[in-house]
This record gives C-alpha cells, structure tokens and sequence, in this order.
C-alpha cells in the first residue's frame, strides 16, 4: 500500500491526538485499547461482584431486591468473561506475538483495529439494558433455556446482539492471531522454537474461530425462539431445555480453556526467567497444551451431570475429563521443576506467577471432584462450583494476566514500576482471593446453592468471612491500577534496561526499552 | 518466504467505519425486533436501519475498494498474499463451525429428544410429560399441537430439492471451467462460465423461494411447526443467505475479470470466492442428505 510504504521510510512515531488510537494499525496501540477496555471491565465486573457479596454478607434480603441480584450475578459473570479475561488476553497477544516471532506487526492490521473497536460498542450496548423496561439479562451467564428464552426480560434481544457483535470481534481477531503466526514468523523461528506464550495462543486462536460461531448459532437459535415461534429448546415442539446446554457447553468448555491456555504461557516465560532456568519441559509443554485443546471438544457435559442424561453419557464425559487433569498434570510438573534447584528471585511477576501454580492446582483439584459424576450430584449449583471456577479464573487466569502486565510492562513504557507497591498489591490479593474463594468450598460442600440472595443461617459466620475478603481483593486492585498509572502516564520509576530482567529469553528483551513503534523493520535472525 | 524490508501499515479509517456501521446495524435490526415483540416499531429504528445499511454499503465499497487497488498497484508482497490466504481458509472454517452447531441440533433432536418424548430410550420417561406422543421422524405431530401445530407433509427430496441439488453441484463445475479458462487467458470464456454460474446460482435461489411458498402455503409448513420445521427453516435458510453471499462475491469477480484485475498467477479475490462458493455446496450436500433424503 503506497501510504503503507511512504510511512515506512518517513515517520516512524505514532500521530497525535485521539485519532491516533481511532485510526491506529499498530499492535501496540491496539493491545493498549484491549488492556484498558479489560481493565474498565474488570472495575465494572468487580464492582457488580461488590454488590453481590454486600447482598450475601448476611442472611435475609437487605440492599437489593432478588431480581436485581440475578442481574447482577449475570452481568458480572458476562463482563468478567467476555469483558475483562478474554480482552485482556486478546491485548497481550496484540503485544506480545508480533515481538516474540519477529514479525513487525499482526498480519491484517485493519481487521485487528475493527476486531477492537467492535467491543465498546457490543459492552455498551449490553450494559445499557441495565437500564431498560424488566432490567437487564437475570438469567445467569450460562444463559439456559427456557429462562433465557420464555421467562427472559424483553432485554434478552439486546443481550443476544451483543453476543452476536463480540462473536465476530472474536473470530476477527483470533483469524488476524492465527495467521500472523503462521505467516509472519521471521526467518528461522521454527514451530518449536516459539516462545510458549505464542504457542498458548495459537491454539487458543484455533479454539476461538472453532467454538464463537457454535455461540453466535445458539444465542440465534434463542432469538428465533423467543420471537419467530421456533422450538429448539421447547419439548411442546419436539425441541429440548437440555439441548441449549448441550450446545452452549459445546461452546462454553473450550471457552474455560480459552481463558487459562495463554495463562499458561505466561507464566511458563515468567517462572524461567525468575528460576534462572530454561524451561523444562518445552516440547512437553507444547502438546500438553494442545492435548488440553482437543479433549476439550468431548467433555462439555460434565457441566451437565444432574440434568438427566443417559448413564453411557454420563461415564463417557466423568472419564474425558478426567483424562484432562493428565496434561495439565504435566505442565505442573514442569512448572515446579523448573523452580526446582533454580536461583528464585521474587519479584512480583514471580510472586504471582508462582501464586498461580499453587492456586490453580488447588481450582484443579475441586474440579476434579467435580468430574466425578455422581459426587457432582452433590455439589452442583453449590457455592463449590463457584469455588471452583472462580480459584481457576481469579487467581488463574487473572494472576496471570496481573503477572504478563508487571513483567512485560517495562518493555511497553520503558520505565519499571514500584516494586513496593507490586509486592502490596501482590500480597493483599492473595491473602484477600483466599479470604473470598477458600471459605465457599465449605459452604457448597454443606449445600449452599449458588445464584440465590438469600442463604440459611447456618451458612452466615462463613458469607460474612467471604464478603471481607472480596472486599479486601477488589479494593487491592487499586494499588495496581495507581502503580500501572504511575509508572506509564505518570511517568515515575526508574529507567528500564532492554533486557529488564536477569537474562530473559526472547527477541523482546533483544529490542530497545520502551520498544519502538514499528518494533521490527527488517526480519530479526533468529538462531 | 523472501521478505527483504517487512511492510508496515498505514493507518486508516475504514476499521471505526465499520464497527459504527456493524453497530448500527445490529443495534436498530435489534431495535426492531424488540419493538415488534412489544407490539409497535417506532419510526426512529427503522430510520436507524435505513441509514447503517447505506454506512455498511459504503463501507465495504470503500474498504474492499482500496484493497483491491492497493492489489492492483502491486503493493502487496507475497507475504501478504499468503495471509490473505489463509485468512479466507480460517473464515470459511468458522461458517462451517456455524452450521456444525444447526446440523448439531437436527442430529441431537433426531436421536435423542424426540425419541424420548416418545417414550424409547434411555431418558424415555420423558413420555409422560405428553402421554400418548408418538415419536417419528420427520416429526409431523408434535407433542403440543395447539403451540406447535406440525406441518400436514414434508417436501419430496426427489423433486425439487434434488434438481437444486444439480443446480449446484453444476455450478460447482462451472466455476471450475471459469477458473480454468482464466489461468489460461480465454478472458472471454471466464466471463461466460462466470455469468453460467451466476445463472444456475439465481436459478437455485429461485427454486429455493418457490419451495418455501409450497411449504408454508400448501404443506402448512413453517418455522412455527415444531422442531422439523425450525431446523428445516434455519438450515435451509442459511444456506440460502450464504447462496446469496456467494453469488454477490463471484458478481463482484466477474466485474473485476470484466476489469481485467487479475493475471493467470494471481487471482487470489477469484479463488477466495470460489472457496466459499464450494464450501456452500458442500454444505447443501449435507442438508440434501441429512434434511430432505433421510
């Protein structure tokens, strides 16, 4: 392109003003806009879960009504999901990938700017129904029908095309990550020479184009019920409740994976570089997380045990997914070992990446005793599951994304952050996660549902403990938010190195810090 | 993969464009829809709609447009071509994950859920929500007649689904000559094979809009009927508009062949169409077996 080519040889800085970000092709500057829109929806989500856990912190209905509080559990777990986790991700891979395969941007820049500027418009639109006639979405994230459908509030339909608008955010996106790795890698970097973190995430991109278009079928399959007198999920049809599930789970189980695969990545980069140690296990590592990527594809009814499916199916799914914990085992395994004998240091990248390792075995573990079929009898729709997912998604998946931020930021801005405040932010999150998530696997075990304003007195010394620690964690995410606005716009801290840290692998720390716009202008040598 | 100096992009307003105009769409198709449910569609939506249709016109004039003739300058390297390539593989593997989730219906109600409401299999005690439900398939009598009523016949697969059927398939080949004739230079013949396929593609979609006044008007049936009909209706129906998508594509290849865009090595807007066009063949394959024949 000619303006393509001029720009090449003439200006290499970005423009000014807002149009800049507006009309911006550039990687960085688009994985800047996902990171702040994942933090904006991260505040947003934790403040609805604020609500949520001031409701629960005594029995007895006292600061909001119950049809509020299901908005609320709803729209917090929708946010969180598709606003805050997997943006997140999306803006490190925007970062990240073209800078560790030497490419000197993602392979279809204006998609990738399209992909971005979709989401604004999809979060507004779904968290103005807040504000509509019968409130917004109350039917939980999973969405299931028929309360999604015929007992839903008129909003549903804003809900549904919302969904359907992030759906073609996230193929758009997840085709641009998919081709830049294998078309933009610069000579040299082989298949299994990538740095983990690209690994994750071509996989991660391969399960996104495969499962967002089962979800923009299923919410189209609700629209078409709700308002064109079809009946997939109606038995008076012929149609089947139980089938939504089966299709949404189609979607939702590689979904969880999408979450926590480029996790994994990150915190491979980041126990090596503070073990001082190549990582163990790298071809291990590798079709681990592919194993992880298939077997996801035939497990999605153990979300389903108690709906009534056929025994057969019921063995079949309790089995699949137990073979899970196999490659996930594996990279445990290589996570520990390549601490072990290693020269630690804790900086708060590894203090969060090594929080990780512990917290998600833990979030593993109770989802194996979820797997097991008829002790899920018991624990379903208990606060255990939500024990479960959220020591998974919390101190997974977002520890994690906490970690990337600490460890690549001073190759973003050039300057490191406070590493005082981090070790604060650090260690008031993770005494207040344990605090919130800890204490809801004993109440699930004791039937506590989950999704209900109101719990039995026995359950209250327990919800009170929760309900401090929530707070305890969401009021610390605003150390993080202050030394990331210190450090970047404010523009404190010391200078960083370009290798920031003792001897990291990886052509970014081989670039200038803060790393130049156009990061690579001629194909890097890799060995 | 040479690539002395990497290409760096430009920056470029189509992007903002388009997610206003995916926006608007959506937000006032939404508008209306809800409107509807509550019983009446104000103006401002449909104005709403009026207007974005015009902005996603504009902008897939204007984006595709300056694709095409950065193409022509000759700006994009190989590499770029390559990406282009494979982004086009990747898409068309997203479309068939979006029809694996409808034929994932059909087949998960075929097997599982119909059956049970009639009392067979393992969950067969469903029976007693409807007593007396019969199961069969395709499925005529539903459970609920009064919510549900079922269609009184299905449509003959051996009539005309089956001569749609050769329509495509044929179209299939015709494009193929096209694309043959255009790595060969017949310029002429391009043309003529293209306009075939455009031909047999609107000769498909007629037949397809003449079958569905015979399945709503005489057979009765429609998307209200019951679980046959929503997944006769959403499968044909996607199809349909994926017919339709296909067909602007290669009307859009035979204005640029008219135009003299492409050279025996490098079509790749040609092939790309002809990708998808394949691809939605296949996916007729699919229905004509699993919907009309079985």
């Amino acid at each position: 392109m000619s303006h393509a080519i001029d720009s090449a040889d003439h200006h290499h800085g970005p423009d000014k003003g807002i149009l800049r970000w507006v009309y911006t092709t550039n990687h960085k500057d688009i994985g800047t806009m996902y990171l702040i829109l994942a933090l904006g929806s991260l505040l947003i989500g934790g403040t609805m879960a604020f609500v949520i856990r001031a409701e629960l912190f005594q029995p007895g209905l006292q600061l909001v009504d119950p049809n509020f509080f299901n908005q609320m559990t709803t729209m917090h777990g929708l946010i969180m999901v598709f606003g805050a986790i997997m943006p997140a991700f999306v803006g490190l891979a925007n970062w990240l990938v073209p800078m560790m395969i030497g490419a000197p941007d993602m392979a279809l820049p204006r998609i990738n700017n399209w992909s971005f500027w979709l989401l604004p418009f999809a979060f507004g639109m779904l968290i103005c129904t807040l504000f509509m006639d019968g409130g917004a979405p109350n039917f939980g994230w999973t969405f299931y029908a028929p309360l999604s459908t015929t007992y839903a509030p008129p909003s549903v339909t804003f809900f549904i095309f919302s969904v359907h608008i992030m759906g073609i955010s996230s193929i758009m996106g997840a085709v641009n990550v998919i081709v830049t790795i294998f078309n933009m890698r610069a000579p040299g970097m082989t298949f299994m020479k990538m740095p983990l973190f690209v690994w994750t995430w071509l996989i991660t991109a391969f399960l996104l184009i495969a499962v967002m278009p089962v979800l923009a079928g299923v919410v189209t399959m609700m629209l078409m019920d709700i308002h064109f007198g079809t009946s997939f999920f109606n038995a008076a049809g012929g149609g089947d409740p139980v089938m939504f599930q089966h299709v949404f789970w189609f979607f939702g189980h590689p979904e969880v994976y999408i979450m926590i695969l480029p996790a994994f990545g990150i915190v491979s980069h980041i126990i090596s570089t503070f073990s001082r140690k190549p990582l163990f296990g790298y071809t291990s590592m590798v079709w681990a997380t592919a194993s992880i990527a298939v077997l996801s594809f035939i497990v999605w009814a153990h979300h389903m045990f108690t709906v009534g499916l056929p025994l057969v199916g019921e063995l079949f799914f309790m089995y699949s997914t137990m073979l899970i914990a196999v490659p996930t085992g594996v990279k445990v395994f290589n996570w520990v070992t390549t601490m072990f004998r290693g020269s630690i240091s804790f900086e708060t990248p590894m203090l969060f990446a090594i929080a990780f390792v512990v917290l998600f075995t833990i979030g593993g573990l109770s989802g194996l005793m979820l797997a097991i079929a008829p002790a899920d009898f018991q624990y379903h729709d208990t606060y255990f599951v939500v024990a479960h997912f959220h020591y998974v998604l919390v101190p997974g998946a977002l520890f994690s994304i906490l970690a990337a931020v600490y460890y690549w930021l001073p190759k973003w801005c050039g300057r490191m952050y406070n590493e005082t405040l981090g070790k604060w932010h650090f260690w008031m999150s993770f005494i207040g996660v344990n605090i919130t998530f800890f204490p809801m696997h004993f109440v699930g075990l004791a039937g506590m549902p989950r999704r209900i304003p109101d719990y039995a007195l026995q359950f209250a010394d327990f919800n009170a403990i929760v309900s401090v620690g929530a707070f305890i964690f969401g009021l610390s995410q605003l150390i993080f938010v202050y030394n990331v606005w210190r450090t970047t716009i404010g523009g404190k801290g010391e200078k960083a190195t370009d290798k920031v840290w003792d001897e990291p692998t990886g052509l970014e720390w081989d670039i200038p810090s803060p790393a130049p716009y156009h990061t690579f202008q001629e194909p890097p040598v890799v060995k | 993969m040479n690539t002395p100096k990497y290409y760096v992009p430009a920056r470029s307003h189509w992007p903002i464009f388009g997610a206003v105009a995916v926006f608007l769409t959506i937000f006032s198709m939404a508008s209306i829809i809800h409107q509807s449910s509550q019983g009446h569609v104000g103006t401002l939506p449909v104005v709403m709609a009026v207007i974005a249709g015009f902005l996603m016109l504009y902008m897939l004039f204007g984006w595709f447009g300056e694709v095409v003739s950065e193409g022509l300058r000759g700006l994009n390297s190989d590499q770029l071509k390559r990406s282009f390539r494979f982004s086009m593989g990747w898409f068309i593997f997203s479309e068939v994950m979006f029809f694996g989730a409808f034929f994932g219906a059909l087949f998960y109600a075929r097997t599982f859920a119909v059956p049970w409401l009639g009392g067979e299999g393992a969950k067969g005690e469903a029976n007693m929500l409807w007593e007396g439900f019969v199961a069969h398939w395709p499925l005529l009598k539903t459970p609920d007649m009064n919510s549900f009523p079922g269609a009184m016949g299905v449509i003959d697969a051996w009539k005309l689904p089956f001569v749609n059927t050769v329509l495509l398939i044929v179209s299939s080949l015709t494009l193929t000559l096209a694309h043959h004739c255009l790595r060969s230079k017949d310029k002429k013949g391009t043309l003529m094979w293209l306009a075939v396929t455009l031909a047999l593609g609107f000769a498909f979609l007629c037949v397809q809009v003449y079958e569905y006044g015979h399945a709503i008007h005489e057979l009765n049936l429609t998307l209200n009927s019951g679980i046959y009909g929503s997944t006769f209706f959403m499968l044909t129906g996607f199809h349909g508009a994926h017919v339709t998508l296909g067909g602007i594509m290669i009307f859009v290849m035979y204005w640029r062949v008219k135009n003299d865009h492409f050279t025996p090595d490098d079509h790749f807007g040609f092939e790309a169409a002809a990708w998808y066009w394949h691809f939605v063949d296949v996916v007729w394959l699919m229905l004509f077996t699993f919907v009309y024949v079985f």
